[in-house]
């Protein structure tokens, strides 16, 4: 056996002659299943936009015929004026897609894609196919979701949550076929995150590059390292309650159905044990990459790592207990409610510390705002407050009040469009050059940072005083309660900045998809940043590294003394550097 | 429209309040010190050609510091907050002289079935008034909630009650009214296409007013 | 640059690099696969034992239900061939890739892994009969069947008429996706046997696919037993 000592990290473009369809569409190259899932998943995230929009118009102007309504049937809305029936389908749709085909796939189906492989140094995933598997897998999912809306009866209507029986009995929600494709689709999509988090695992344990110890990977590696293990351990528990349902729905069984002794209630604690690793699962990954983007705009290394890597670690262990918070007001025994609360209370700390570490990577930085560190800082900024409107409701007596009001759609998007989806558009800017070769235009993606800033806050902030006020949430027409009717010119006010805020997202659309074309040629190193994914051509090519790159050091070491640039990227030998104890194999 | 919480119709809608104000002024430190910290920081150092960052992976002092301090604040937290929770929805929380009224909820209605002259539940001068929940000021009054067909949820804004309807359950829970006055009680769990508009009065009376209406509902012409 | 030649021991291949487990891939691979199976039958079985010790009455005695003796049979099937999936293992790891030899008589890779497949497809056909035999009696995932054998069992009150709904439910659930389980195997173990095992693919140096699934097979094993003393015994 030859070994070949890694002299080189220039990699040369691999002689790549397999054809367009396995290049682009049945591909196993990581880079390009990562693609396709960003493509996709975009699509999906536009899907649930558009529902949110039309339950935004029925919320402000409550009964008045929704412009362009008139092309829908008149079984969603007669006229152009939604029917509750229809709403209660868009609630349930928006919630579903957004969190399980947009920012699910976004953050692991991309990034876990993209960046595990490129940035710990490996050629590719360690099942490639399994890898399209589970590609194909989540967008079959995606499609039988979606063609829940086209079946008799419409799309479910039982919340994103479905609770049972509502979700169980077709003659009371009134949604039969798209309540079983919800149920199918979701075993899909189980399927695909658990095929996906079984590489990512294996990869990153197996699979670095020599010197790539584990503390010197990058947080967004270890952050999507735990995340693999959350999906792996939590979306086969959400594939056996969503089956029982099935079979509750179809084949007569009587898991949820209290008539014949089944319990409501062992539905809510399947998908909140899985609920709430889940909330994690979207947030963790954009936490990783946030990090990484925070430590190279700040020019400086990222604060407290291990404590970083630490923090990561306790949140996903303490996401196993705290699924109880959803179920403070559910009947469920008051003495159980009390151990989920402190168990909630105390996982507010990791949340802490990351956030002041972060404060601490910019803390006497060279602070440069290009428009991921923008997206970036405006993630901590906004997870915060998701963060600290979380303890409102994790103290138990305050959330018998605000329980199932707007103050939780407050909060639940403020930690993922606040958090998770400003760090994707950071990220996406990011990587953009490393996937495309080209560079997302810079003024136009400032544009659409502080236009999206300032609209998303307009409509999100104001949540909270509705939810201070009592206003349930998923209620089609909130002028029915007398005490919300004062109420209602904040709803339109509301309803009015959503739709800014959903047509300034054109800008981040256009900006995407013109620069893929027209875009400026992207450097191998536009951000100057230290991962092993720089050292490679814009874009990557297939195989990535004819070799594989060592690694010398941690991947946040800006401002380093020992080099004259800001920067020393992981895979550059100074002439103190001692070669790893082990050397790569050539090949893969 | 205002941007507080609503009125406080109930014996502990003042602790609850009292704790939403507690964890505001917690949080709201919280909140200015990061919110604030990042701008001073954004602003302070922002880029400067010629200059470099400061060179330090952390300190372990400051982190400690910072994660001490709000580990040390959540456990007293939360022990305060189980106070009053044991308080409202402990075990053994209903007062032993509570008031019982049955709900029994299905889609899209509250079935409320009073105990009659005789203050007993489960006897024959039981009434049932459909949409309406009448309660004494001053007096706890406990609810036996119950679910026909889905979860629905039984929630009093004012009184800042919630409890979920759940079918196959019996749920106990009690609250006393402090302010007379007309009020509304909404579900607050979708439970179906006419989730939003499961609402009902609530009709807190005077001792005297509710005797009265007692007698008149009793005898059938249950119409408040 | 040197490939792997058959010399070169696949089951410790050599390291990529900074290898976290000294495991190759592929079993690293089902171990992790494994974790997340586990978390599914925890979701069934944790289910059937809150819906067990929550229920409204006396759950149904399992004999007077379902076929104790035939499916104590089965176990012994699926046991016996988790027995030869070990003896395929050992044989591939001697290098003994063949069929049968006489003298002296010893049984090789191929034939232990038959076995194997043999025995898991005994197994699903079994249950395949008892579930036919159970829906015949109007045993049915839904409770009793009106006017079947099992009907009058409850109202003779033999069953209990108030769980035997909830019993149906988690029956045919957790004993057919462990059926399903084993079905899958017995799909993947044919494959691995006609591609790879006939084909003389396995050797000393390499037998990963027979490792990786006689995890799996084992594993599936594991659970059947687990899933018989819950349903069959107690
Ligand atoms: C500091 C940490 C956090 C705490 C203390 C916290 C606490 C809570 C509590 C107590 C609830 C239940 C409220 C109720 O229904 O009455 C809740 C709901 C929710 N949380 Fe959080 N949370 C935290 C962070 C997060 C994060 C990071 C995410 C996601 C990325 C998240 C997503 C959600 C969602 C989606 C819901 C609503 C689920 C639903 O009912 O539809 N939370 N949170
Ligand atoms: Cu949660
Ligand atoms: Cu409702």
């Amino acid at each position: 056996m030859t070994t070949v000592a890694a002299t080189s990290h220039v990699a040369h473009a691999h002689h790549d002659d397999r054809s367009f369809l396995r290049k682009y569409i049945f591909s196993t190259d990581h880079k390009i299943i990562g693609i396709q899932f960003l493509f996709v998943s975009l699509f999906f995230l536009l899907v649930g936009g558009l529902l949110a929009m039309q339950m935004r118009w029925q919320l402000g102007f409550p009964g008045k015929p929704m412009p362009g309504g008139g092309i829908l049937p008149d079984t969603m809305a007669p006229g152009g004026v939604l029917l509750p029936e229809y709403y209660i389908q868009l609630v349930t749709m928006h919630g579903t897609f957004m969190v399980f085909f947009a920012i699910m796939p976004l953050l692991v189906g991309v990034y876990a894609n993209f960046l595990i492989p490129l940035k710990i140094g490996a050629h590719d995933m360690a099942f490639p196919r399994i890898n399209m598997a589970s590609f194909w897998s989540a967008l079959l999912a995606g499609l039988i979701m979606l063609a829940g809306f086209f079946v008799p009866d419409g799309a479910p209507r039982a919340g994103w949550t479905s609770y049972a029986p509502l979700s169980a009995r077709p003659d009371l929600s009134g949604a039969s076929y798209g309540q079983m494709l919800w149920c199918v689709s979701l075993v899909f999509l189980g399927l695909s995150s658990i095929l996906g988090s079984l590489n990512y695992i294996t990869t990153i344990i197996n699979n670095r590059a020599p010197g790539m110890t584990w503390f010197r990977m990058p947080l967004s590696v270890w952050s999507l390292f735990i995340t693999a293990i959350l999906g792996l351990l939590a979306l086969p528990v959400l594939s056996g309650a969503v089956i029982m349902l099935l079979f509750d729905q179809t084949i007569g069984t009587h898991f949820f159905d209290p008539v014949a002794g089944g319990q409501a209630l062992l539905w809510q604690h399947l998908f909140w044990f899985f609920g709430h690793p889940e909330v994690y699962i979207l947030i963790l990954p954009a936490m990783g990459m946030v990090s990484d983007i925070i430590s190279n705009g700040s020019r400086k290394p990222i604060f407290g790592y291990h404590s970083m890597v630490f923090a990561i670690v306790a949140i996903a262990f303490l996401g196993w207990i705290v699924w109880g918070h959803h179920m403070f007001m559910s009947g469920m025994n008051p003495t159980l409610g009390s151990s989920f609360m402190v168990s909630t209370l105390i996982i507010a700390v990791p949340s802490a510390i990351k956030t002041f570490n972060w404060m601490g990577t910019m803390w006497r930085g060279n602070l440069r705002f290009h428009v991921p560190m923008l997206n970036a800082v405006a993630f901590v900024a906004m997870f915060v407050i998701g963060g600290l409107s979380g303890i409102y409701m994790a103290a138990t007596p305050v959330d018998m009040f605000i329980h199932d009001t707007y103050f939780i759609v407050a909060h639940l998007h403020y930690v993922l469009f606040g958090g998770s989806l400003f760090a994707l558009f950071g990220a996406i800017t990011y990587w953009y050059p490393k996937m495309f070769g080209k560079l997302m235009s810079e003024p136009w993606g400032k544009v659409h940072f502080w236009l999206t800033f300032v609209f998303y806050n307009l409509v999100f902030f104001p949540m909270h005083t509705l939810g201070m006020a009592g206003h349930m949430r998923r209620i089609y027409d909130p002028t029915q309660y007398d005490f919300l009717k004062p109420y209602q010119p904040l709803n339109e006010f509301i309803s009015i900045s959503a739709f800014a805020l959903f047509a300034v997202q054109a800008i981040f659309a256009l900006n995407f998809i013109l620069s893929l074309k027209w875009g400026k040629k992207a450097p191998q190193n536009p951000w100057e940043d230290n991962g092993l994914e720089w050292s490679l051509p814009a874009p990557a090519p297939h195989g990535n590294w004819e070799t594989v790159p060592t690694v010398y050091r941690g991947p946040y070491e800006f401002s380093s003394p020992q080099v004259p640039e800001d920067y020393l990227p992981q895979y550059r030998k100074l002439p103190t550097d001692r070669e790893p104890a082990r050397t790569p194999v050539a090949g893969h | 429209m205002h941007w507080w919480l609503p009125l406080k119709g109930s014996t502990f809608a003042g602790e609850i309040d009292g704790l939403f104000l507690a964890i505001l002024i917690i949080t709201g430190i919280a909140f200015v010190i990061v919110e604030a910290g990042l701008l001073w920081f954004v602003v302070k150092y922002r880029g400067r050609p010629g200059r470099k960052a400061y060179y330090t992976h952390g300190s372990t002092r400051a982190e400690v510091i910072w994660t001490a301090i709000p580990a040390v604040t959540m456990v007293a937290l939360g022990l305060i907050s189980n106070h009053y929770w044991v308080k409202i929805k402990g075990r053994n929380s209903v007062p032993p002289n509570a008031y019982p009224i049955a709900i029994h909820a299905k889609q899209f209605e509250w079935q409320v079935t009073y105990p009659g002259p005789d203050g007993q539940l489960g006897t024959a001068d039981d009434f049932e008034v459909r949409n309406q929940l009448h309660v004494p000021v001053g007096r706890p009054v406990v609810v036996h909630l119950t679910s026909e067909d889905v979860i629905h949820s039984f929630f009093v804004p004012v009184f800042r009650v919630k409890q979920d309807a759940v079918p196959g359950m019996n749920i106990n829970v009690w609250f006393q009214a402090t302010v007379p006055g007309t009020y509304e009680l909404g579900c607050a769990e979708l439970c179906g296409l006419g989730h939003y508009r499961m609402r009902a009065q609530v009709f807190v009376h005077t001792q005297e007013e509710f005797d009265a209406w007692m007698k008149q509902a009793a005898k059938g012409g249950a119409t408040s | 640059m040197a490939h792997a030649t058959a010399t070169v021991d696949m089951m410790h291949p050599p390291a990529p690099a900074e290898r976290g487990l000294d495991v190759y891939n592929n079993k690293l691979g089902m171990w992790v696969f494994l974790a997340s199976e586990v978390m599914f039958f925890t979701a069934l079985i944790g289910s059937y034992i809150i819906l067990r010790f929550g229920a409204p009455g006396p759950w149904a005695p399992p004999a007077k239900v379902l076929n104790v003796p035939v499916t104590a049979f089965n176990t012994f099937l699926l046991i016996c061939s988790s027995v030869t999936m070990v003896k395929a293992y050992a044989a591939v790891a001697d290098g003994e890739t063949h069929f049968l030899r006489f003298r002296p008589f010893s049984g090789g890779l191929k034939f232990w892994m038959l076995a194997t497949i043999i025995g898991g497809a005994m197994f699903v056909g079994v249950q395949a009969y008892e579930y036919t035999h159970l829906v015949h009696h109007g045993f049915l995932p839904s409770g009793a069947r009106e006017g079947s054998e099992v009907a009058e069992l409850v109202a003779s009150g033999v069953v209990p008429a108030a769980t035997i709904g909830l019993y149906g439910s988690t029956f045919y659930t957790m004993t057919g996706f462990h059926g399903f389980h084993v079905t899958c195997g017995v799909i993947s173990m044919t494959y691995l046997y006609v591609t790879k095992a006939l084909r003389g693919k396995y050797s000393r140096h390499d037998y990963r696919g027979v490792e990786v699934i006689g995890l799996y097979w084992h594993f599936v094993d594991l659970v059947w037993i687990i899933l018989f003393t819950i349903v069959y015994l107690i």
